[in-house]
């Protein structure tokens, strides 16, 4: 009896120190990123970091905006194409779809989901990149538009399952209510379904913007990795994860070069916390409409 | 007459079917062309030599082993972490701002991007604790990155098990953690378990994280220990993608089609397990 309240009190204290060190998880990743940061800003003025035209390792430059609109011209191509593209597959799926297609579908678009990205990244060096080249008629078929096309189709399933969720979720009433007053099925979706699921897919566009922005593998290898600041959608791009992922391989521990790309790093890491903190209360919001 | 009416109808609606099959055009072409590339690459010696004449020869054994211990590090790690975590948030603690403070910091560690991961990876597992690059890093740096998948889906399997199984164990004088441990871990048992195949597969086609903690660019042997550098699938594949000149193309297709057949599969497992258990209930 004795051994199996001792066991009962050590098992609960134990659960409650494992659940207490993910906190501490959490703060550790922060603090790494943060101090390491802030060693290179001791090192580097802040203002030519974030006002800084050129972004060229050897020569010391260090400047965040080639990188950020980067990322920017990769994730607002991702974006043109997924968005609209979920939002229909949504309203597909959980309006028009019948029962056996919608298993199909929902299976192809989790298969979506699992391609990994490094995955990607090839099927866009060997299969994309040449008809984009040809087709626009570039020196290079990788190009910002090359990656935008593949994180689209990456952002695609995250966005369309949390959407066809809080679609699903509405209360019946709602579309009863409009199909008696006389609307038709499609008045009924648009005027009625978007606008009260809208706190979900717009929480299911904001997780799939996390995912965009916060992919490396595929931009790092079809985006042609040129930190260039007057870049546009056709001209070959460098993102502010993909300069991670090239120049931490070489770089010499401890440098300023070695330090300014955990900086680069604290500024994905604000950019997803403020992703995250807005999808999060959009589906509390949701949440909120579907009464639960 | 609004545009939504009559035939402004039939024509939207039949785009919107048209649409909604189309996006998922793409994925089918993908998988197509990884089996019909792959396959015909696939050999025997492929799978079971290591690489020669840097790579461009000989087969993928050590990326396949290399990768089968980092998924195992990373079960060992995120596995009794996160479904230990998922019963504290469950079963254990009252509303209080340990809690709420955990939903939240599992909410962020959500979205952060793989490679801050690896950045911290490096920079703690690697650097700060002297480990070097190497298997115990590597699934360290992806056992964390698991962890709210995992924690998710113990949370709202745990929150799913009806109380009366709670109670009836208890009332037959079951302490606390025998009732979470006999009674009801078991019954959650189905959406745990989808939640660590799914993020086990996630794990397992992950670059990013592992660039700096674990893989090697060209390792022709195994690992020997949890101390040692590895090749991985997903870090073969680039590495033999981007950086080997004159790489012949059907030892990367096999490459390829060998890493998502693991990570689809993976997935298709879960999404099997799942159902079957929506079936029971």
């Amino acid at each position: 009896m004795n051994i199996r309240k001792t066991k009962d009190l050590f098992m609960k204290n134990s659960i409650f120190g494992i659940a207490g060190f993910n906190i501490i998880i959490v703060f550790l990743i922060f603090l790494f990123v943060f101090t390491n940061s802030m060693k290179f800003f001791t090192e580097f003025p802040m203002g030519d970091f974030f006002m800084g035209k050129e972004w060229i390792s050897l020569s010391e430059k260090y400047g965040l905006l080639p990188l950020f609109m980067g990322s920017f011209w990769v994730t607002l191509v991702a974006l043109g194409i997924s968005v609209p593209l979920s939002l229909i597959t949504a309203i597909y799926i959980a309006e028009y779809a019948k029962p056996k297609t919608r298993e199909g579908l929902k299976v192809l678009i989790e298969t979506m989901a699992a391609l990994p990205s490094v995955v990607l990244g090839y099927i866009g060096l060997y299969v994309l990149s040449n008809p984009i080249k040809e087709f626009f008629g570039l020196n290079t078929g990788l190009t910002a538009l090359t990656g935008g096309i593949l994180l689209a189709f990456m952002s695609i399933p995250t966005m369309v399952s949390i959407s066809e969720d809080s679609i699903r979720a509405l209360d019946k009433s709602y579309k009863e209510a409009s199909l008696a007053l006389g609307a038709n099925k499609l008045e009924t979706i648009i005027k009625i379904i978007l606008p009260a699921a809208f706190p979900g897919i717009f929480a299911g566009i904001m997780l799939g913007f996390g995912r965009i922005i916060g992919e490396t593998m595929t931009v790092l290898m079809v985006t042609g990795n040129a930190p260039i600041l007057d870049a546009g959608v056709l001209s070959p791009v460098r993102t502010l994860t993909a300069t991670i992922a090239a120049e931490m391989g070489e770089v010499v521990q401890g440098s300023t070069h070695y330090y300014s790309l955990f900086a680069v790093g604290l500024v994905l890491f604000a950019i997803s916390f403020a992703t995250n903190t807005i999808a999060d209360h959009f589906i509390h919001k949701s949440r909120k409409i579907m009464g639960k | 007459m609004s545009i939504l009416k009559g035939k402004g109808e039939k024509i939207i609606e039949n785009s919107i079917k048209a649409v909604g099959l189309l996006s998922i055009l793409p994925v089918v072409l993908i998988l197509g062309y990884i089996v019909f590339t792959g396959v015909p690459s696939i050999s025997w010696e492929f799978l079971t030599q290591a690489p020669k004449d840097g790579m461009r020869a000989g087969g993928i054994l050590p990326a396949i082993i290399g990768s089968i211990y980092l998924t195992l590090g990373t079960i060992l790690v995120s596995v009794p972490f996160g479904i230990l975590t998922g019963v504290y948030l469950v079963e254990y603690s009252k509303d209080n701002w340990i809690r709420r403070t955990i939903n939240l910091t599992i909410v962020n560690l959500a979205g952060i991007p793989s490679i801050i991961y690896g950045l911290f990876g490096m920079a703690f597992f690697v650097i700060y604790m002297g480990m070097g690059a190497s298997i115990i890093a590597g699934s360290l740096t992806l056992g964390i990155m698991c962890l709210p998948v995992i924690i998710t889906a113990t949370r709202e399997s745990l929150l799913a098990v009806p109380n009366h199984l709670r109670e009836a164990s208890l009332a037959l004088g079951a302490t606390k953690w025998e009732t979470t441990w006999k009674v009801v871990l078991p019954a959650a048992s189905p959406g745990i378990l989808t939640g660590v195949i799914l993020s086990i597969s996630r794990a397992t086609g992950e670059t990013a994280p592992i660039m700096f903690t674990v893989a090697a660019f060209y390792l022709p042997f195994l690992p020997e220990s949890i101390w040692d550098q590895a090749m991985t699938l997903p870090y073969h594949l680039y590495v033999i993608a981007t950086q080997v000149p004159n790489m012949p193309k059907a030892n990367m297709d096999g490459t390829l089609f060998v890493l998502v057949f693991i990570t689809v599969g993976f997935n298709l497992l879960g999404a099997y397990v799942r159902t079957k258990f929506n079936k029971r209930r």
